[in-house]
């Protein structure tokens, strides 16, 4: 069997949260989560806000050390092999950070510096990514605070695939977006997927999204993962007619919800 | 090598892009360091004692160089993680020796380019004659304890690492102590006895004791025509505590840095999120 591109196993990180002066409580942002990721696949992780997505996603971007639990990204082992993790791997988050004042020219020719690619090859590889995802050559040398949001986030994207990495880490790629440049942005990940067979690793809100984009989708539930397989596998594990009920009824939303109505009663 | 020059050389165009976009400030800030340091040294020219208003231009001049290499180091860790792009920096396959020393070359070019503006200044305000200051040898002392300065600016890089909110306010706090312990405008005895020890271990105040000699501040022939500049030997003492402290202070400042971004990603300060 090839060996999977992402491949996740007992994956556990704890958080500390203050109380006070002395005390501190513990909040676990993953619990246990194993998953895989095959090569070329595009994997979509569900849930709702503090399951534990960015957690994940920011371990697989060694931006964050797990307490336990094994993490590989094609073969590599994370953290003792974080160096040539970094040279594999793309990330686009949900808050397209990058320096405002600067244009998104000068934001990817840096990028590209700083990953030691050539300035010229940058440059021309961006410029066509961005065309790809609907956006005018003309704003290239905008500085991206006078950017609507969609622009930033296509630029967001374009850096991270100005270094052609076969791995791409995206943390809610779409949010905020207005469909039209959700669609393009949806629309570009198809093609790259089918072109380059970039692997995708993708976690969202949207059902939509996640049931256009992803082979295989994973609930993520309080720092568990609940559930996971193709659409059809979660609509029949769920016997529910939609995603959206499926997520519902796997990852207890409902429960928690009576739950608390019966509280207040 | 030909990627490493390129990872250094994207921390100078980062810089170079930066200042151009906020040049405004830019300017206002060389505008205001050169009236502190202008509005200093004035004092000694109202007092009518050229050797007192050479003690202020090379206080001014000399704090305004090394506190500006420190806080361009340190803040520029500070900005990243304003701008949130701190993440993307980590993220990318550069070492962090060489991340790290191409934030302190870019300020290293920025720090001289302001003393130079600062300089100018001192020299339109006051009048001063420089003939007989062995300048050479101020030269030499600057390029050696800026390797200290690379230092202590590294090590106070990791606030803002540790806390966005804090980290800034601390790197200022330790600026600020080091103004008051090296001697800047006023010879270090004046400080209460208590805090005296603490001047021994700012690089500043050998700096200062070593370049005020070669400019021929208190040395015997000195006049307002023509001043007396010590040679190069008689720095040696501080010249040796200043080339050890950045033996000390450089590679320690980088292992500092390390160990606090590696503890940083254990507890998930740099940002906890979902």
């Amino acid at each position: 069997m090839q060996q999977p591109a992402i491949d996740v196993s007992n994956l556990r990180k704890c958080f500390r949260k203050r109380n006070g002066f002395r005390k501190s409580t513990e909040v676990w942002a993953l619990d246990g989560v194993t998953f895989y990721v095959g090569e070329g696949e595009t994997y979509g992780l569900l849930g709702p806000n503090g399951s534990g997505k960015s957690s994940l996603i920011r371990i697989l971007s060694t931006l964050l050390i797990a307490d336990v639990g094994e993490v590989r990204m094609r073969g590599l082992e994370l953290p003792a092999q974080q160096e040539q993790v970094r040279r594999i791997i793309g990330r686009v988050s949900v808050d397209a950070a990058f320096y405002k004042k600067l244009s998104a020219r000068e934001n990817l020719l840096y990028t590209a510096l700083l990953y030691g690619q050539k300035a010229r090859d940058a440059e021309k590889r961006a410029m066509e990514i961005l065309e790809q995802l609907g956006m005018e050559n003309s704003k290239f040398s905008t500085p991206l605070e006078e950017m609507s949001r969609g622009m930033q986030q296509k630029i967001s994207i374009a850096r991270a695939l100005v270094l052609n990495p076969p791995l791409l880490l995206l943390d809610e790629p779409t949010t905020g977006l207005d469909p039209k440049s959700r669609r393009d942005v949806q629309t570009f990940l198809e093609n790259l997927k089918r072109k380059e067979g970039t692997t995708i690793l993708l976690t969202t809100h949207d059902m939509a999204e996640a049931e256009r984009l992803c082979a295989r989708i994973g609930f993520l539930a309080q720092g568990k993962l609940v559930a996971e397989g193709t659409v059809e596998d979660l609509l029949k594990k769920a016997n529910a007619q939609t995603l959206d009920d499926a997520f519902i009824k796997l990852t207890g939303e409902e429960l928690l919800d009576e739950e608390l109505v019966a509280a207040e009663n | 090598m030909e990627t490493t020059m390129r990872q250094t050389w994207a921390f100078l165009f980062r810089g170079y892009h930066l200042t151009r976009r906020y040049i405004g400030w830019v300017i206002v800030f060389n505008f205001y360091a050169l009236v502190t340091s202008a509005t200093v040294a004035l004092i000694g020219v109202a007092a009518g004692n050229y050797q007192l208003t050479l003690t202020l231009v090379v206080g001014a001049l000399l704090w305004n160089y090394l506190s500006w290499l420190y806080q361009e180091i340190a803040m520029s860790i500070a900005y990243e993680r304003w701008e949130g792009t701190l993440e993307y920096t980590f993220m990318a396959p550069v070492s962090r020796v060489v991340h790290l020393l191409g934030v302190s070359l870019y300020s290293l070019i920025n720090s001289v380019i302001t003393s130079l503006i600062v300089l100018a200044g001192l020299v339109l305000f006051t009048d001063l004659n420089l003939r007989g200051a062995n300048l050479p040898g101020v030269l030499v002392v600057v390029g050696v304890s800026t390797l200290a300065f690379v230092g202590l600016g590294l090590m106070a890089a990791v606030f803002p690492v540790m806390s966005a909110e804090r980290g800034a306010e601390a790197t200022h706090i330790f600026q600020g102590s080091l103004l008051l312990v090296s001697g800047v405008y006023y010879p270090i005895e004046v400080l209460p006895r208590w805090m005296q020890p603490l001047s021994a271990i700012s690089p500043a105040t050998y700096t200062l004791s070593a370049c005020r000699k070669l400019f021929g501040v208190g040395m015997e022939g000195s006049t307002p025509e023509r001043l007396a500049g010590a040679p190069l030997s008689a720095v040696t003492h501080e010249l040796l505590v200043l080339a050890l402290m950045g033996a000390v202070l450089l590679p320690l400042g980088l292992w500092v840095f390390v160990k606090i971004e590696a503890w940083a990603k254990r507890t998930g300060k740099l940002k906890r999120t979902g």
